[in-house]
């Protein structure tokens, strides 16, 4: 098997033309009191969408959760071992883990098996000590807190966007309304990406979840 | 205490008829022939105070520490076996590090006393190895969960406290401890002087001579890192302690006759002077010695001060 890189795009493994391989966009963001997490819903094996209405919003414990993007294969193998980890901790500690123990967790895997890898994460949620937070795991096995955070090949083309509409200090529902309108940017540009807007917003009180369907996405005047 | 284990205490893998593990009561005994090492907790931190002796004049000053640190938010005040002791700072220094490595943040201090516990927990189960002897008391300050302080004993269990006390003079700690009545209004700074004034106070100076007072504590004060008390802090709180251990009325009765003796030296001229062994009993507030007298074969001691029989106990 060979290895290529085009734009954003690797290849992780290529036999007889069909590629495996996934790419995504994917966001988080933090406001005062919980954090919004929101992804598109395309798997793509080369051309081919593999599936149309995929979650890559991961439960990891009841108020963290990982947007996956990358391998899938990867992604779900590392989020199934850090459930497994976290749930094992919180039990021994007898008490909620924070967001910071899930990344750290995430980033120790995603570092020491950075060859074999290919898994860019962002995960967030709420704790009672530092309440709402967003960490971002980038290929490779960084960690580092962001107020937001962007990720998956899609994310490119809104950097732009994101940098010049965010505000500190906005509310739930503000947040809500950016991470909705950058996915639907970053979708219309890019083939890799598509499908519904998943989001989600984690807070003391719990998860609740939504769903965009395609007919209700923001519109922009130039898509 | 008259209960002796004859053959059923030979290992600790072995219960007595009575349901007991003998190895692992005789380990905390080794631990009450040491000297003493109290913690509190108050409102915005651990105190840390140890009465440590000094065995020879040839010693180091400053050498044989007693109180460890194990994070740098954790410390560590020891009784029992020194080398035991270590032995564990260092487990415990581990799975500090341990904790910090897998999960990125400061280890929870419940989460480390049992821990440890379990570790000494394993060693009373076989009969290839011997229990630790000694207790620990482990302390910290978080900001999130505030001061915390928790006891390891031999058998491995771990109990969480305000104050506690661990060593020979353990119970007349505790009672000082109690009377402080460490409310939720003291601040680390005053305890600092409390604690010295426990020590003095439970201090035994006719059987241990010389000692030097170990005081750490770890707080809002040190800003969450776990420290000795400076020199300057230390000395104003070890001068508050030996003036109030010389002038506290209320202790000058039976709190200074000392525990377990066995015989008494007394200066009036008494018959059994020739059939006992010499020791002369002082007063531990104003150091003159007491007389003795005998009523039903029961030992009393009279302070010079006041007319007042004191019996033994």
């Amino acid at each position: 098997s060979s290895s290529c890189t085009f734009l954003n795009v690797t290849f992780l493994y290529c036999d007889e033309n069909v590629c495996v391989c996934v790419q995504t966009t994917i966001m988080a963001v933090e406001f005062d009191g919980g954090v919004v997490m929101g992804a598109d819903s395309r798997t793509t094996t080369g051309a081919y969408i593999a599936n149309r209405v995929t979650d890559k919003l991961t439960p990891i414990h009841e108020r963290i959760f990982c947007c996956r993007s990358g391998s899938a294969a990867d992604t779900q193998a590392i989020a199934d071992a850090v459930t497994y980890q976290l749930g094992f901790h919180s039990i021994e500690l007898d008490e909620a883990p924070l967001v910071q123990t899930a990344a750290s967790l995430f980033r120790d895997m995603c570092y020491r098996y950075r060859e074999e890898l290919m898994a860019g994460i962002i995960v967030a949620g709420w704790d009672r000590r530092r309440g709402g937070q967003v960490y971002t795991v980038p290929v490779g096995g960084m960690m580092t807190r962001q107020p937001v955070s962007v990720g998956g090949s899609g994310s490119s083309y809104i950097y732009g966007f994101v940098d010049s509409n965010y505000k500190p200090a906005m509310s739930k529902e503000e947040c809500l309304k950016f991470t909705a309108e950058a996915l639907t940017l970053a979708m219309e540009r890019d083939g890799s990406s598509g499908g519904v807007v998943r989001l989600a917003v984690i807070s003391e009180q719990g998860v609740e979840r939504q769903v965009i369907l395609g007919n209700q996405l923001p519109k922009f005047s130039t898509v | 205490m008259s209960s002796i284990g004859t053959g059923y205490d030979l290992s600790a893998s072995t219960f007595s008829p009575d349901g007991r593990v003998f190895q692992v009561e005789y380990a905390m005994k080794a631990v009450e022939n040491s000297s003493t090492a109290i913690g509190i907790r108050c409102k915005d931190g651990v105190v840390f105070g140890v009465e440590k002796l000094i065995l020879s004049k040839l010693y180091e000053q400053g050498s044989n520490k007693r109180i460890f640190n194990i994070d740098r938010h954790v410390g560590m005040a020891v009784a029992g076996l020194l080398a035991d002791a270590r032995s564990l700072s260092e487990v415990s220094r581990e799975e500090a590090s341990n904790f910090r490595s897998n999960y990125g943040h400061d280890i929870p201090l419940k989460h480390l006393a049992d821990r440890v516990g379990m570790y000494v927990h394993a060693y009373t189960l076989y009969s290839a190895v011997r229990p630790f002897g000694c207790s620990f008391i482990l302390g910290s300050y978080d900001e999130d969960d505030g001061p915390q302080l928790y006891m390891v004993d031999p058998s491995g269990i771990s109990y969480g406290y305000w104050g506690c006390a661990i060593g020979k003079a353990k119970q007349a700690a505790k009672t000082e401890i109690e009377k402080l009545q460490v409310d939720e209004r003291k601040t680390c700074r005053e305890l600092v002087k409390e604690v010295a004034k426990i020590i003095y106070i439970v201090h035994d100076e006719v059987k241990d001579k010389a000692f030097e007072l170990e005081l750490s504590w770890v707080g809002e004060v040190t800003k969450g890192r776990h420290e000795l008390v400076p020199k300057d802090i230390k000395e104003e709180a070890e001068k508050y302690a030996k003036v109030r251990n010389r002038s506290s009325g209320d202790s000058h009765n039976k709190s200074s006759l000392q525990h377990g003796l066995l015989s008494y030296f007394c200066p009036d001229r008494n018959p059994w002077r020739r059939r006992m062994t010499l020791m002369r009993i002082t007063c531990k507030q104003c150091c003159k010695p007491l007389f003795c007298h005998f009523t039903d074969c029961v030992p009393c001691f009279r302070h010079p001060g006041n007319s007042q029989l004191y019996c033994r106990q």
